[in-house]
């Protein structure tokens, strides 16, 4: 098993101290994420950052959470078993959860990598697998956890804030 | 710049209904990979690009698009032209490719979108 952490170091306190809590989220969130369903795929984070959007979070927060959600989920529709993806609303972050059912990542360190992708070419023809999917959700994020392994499930999570540091 | 400017500038065909023509195009930027997309548009943008699937109409839940258009004669399903008149989002076709079409808008003056 491998695992990969990035922590935005504006709010190592914040994060450090959520690994350690059980707090008990506002409001959860529920998807399932099917197999190369490329028709109905990125309907869970537009439905996230709608919510989001309701309860008053900012629109550069919002973009940051549905580029994040959206290429996550991508990430689940495009190269997985399918899975799901559980959305936990806090008063001062959102945390979400996209979980698959394999086959998992082989090298985390080199899926991070831009430009690394294994996406086959009918994935390529529609615009995704230019390999910039987790660079990308690491960039708009204030902290990225993902655990995996070769023919397991892989776990991806988000954590952002609301207020910008 | 506005979006009439850009249909008579392209020659673009409007493939939606009831969308204002008036509205302002503040800046532009032209891609094939969603990723690309997604991490430079940071403003309201104006999308040049020759993807045609529902995930292109799918961005505009994600980030601000102006309007989108489709270069080189491209033209989506009638299923994904619903998709962007539900969200009123305007969709051009133009005949011209995406390094003609981006020229012609660069010279009228529509600035790059910041990235």
């Amino acid at each position: 098993m491998s695992e990969y952490t990035y922590i935005n170091p504006k709010f190592e306190k914040e994060i450090n101290e959520f690994s350690k809590k059980t707090l008990v989220p506002e409001l959860t969130l529920n998807y399932d994420i099917k197999v190369r369903d490329f028709v109905n795929t990125g309907n869970a984070s537009a439905d996230i950052k709608l919510t989001l959007k309701r309860l008053g979070v900012s629109s550069p927060v919002l973009r940051r959470v549905a580029i994040s959600s959206y290429e996550a989920e991508i990430n689940i529709t495009a190269h997985s078993k399918g899975g799901n993806i559980i959305c936990n609303v806090y008063p001062e972050f959102v945390h979400i959860q996209f979980k698959d059912k394999g086959p998992g990542l082989k090298d985390i360190e080199q899926a991070m990598i831009p430009g690394w992708s294994t996406a086959d070419d009918a994935v390529r023809e529609m615009g995704f697998g230019a390999g910039l999917g987790l660079p990308n959700i690491k960039k708009n994020s204030d902290y990225l956890h993902i655990v995996s392994a070769e023919n397991s499930p892989t776990l991806v999570e988000i954590l952002i804030f609301y207020i910008e540091k | 710049m506005k979006l009439s400017d850009v249909i008579t500038a392209l020659e673009a065909e409007l493939l939606v209904t009831g969308v204002s023509l008036e509205i302002d195009v503040p800046c532009a930027f032209g891609s094939d990979l969603i990723s690309d997309i997604l991490m430079c548009t940071k403003e309201s943008t104006l999308l040049l690009t020759g993807i045609t699937n529902h995930q292109i109409i799918r961005l505009s839940d994600m980030i601000d698009l102006t309007a989108i258009v489709f270069v080189r004669g491209k033209k989506p399903s009638e299923d994904i032209i619903k998709m962007a008149q539900d969200r009123e989002m305007p969709l051009l076709t133009t005949k011209f490719t995406m390094y003609q079409s981006s020229g012609i808008l660069y010279n009228l003056g529509l600035r790059s979108c910041k990235i």
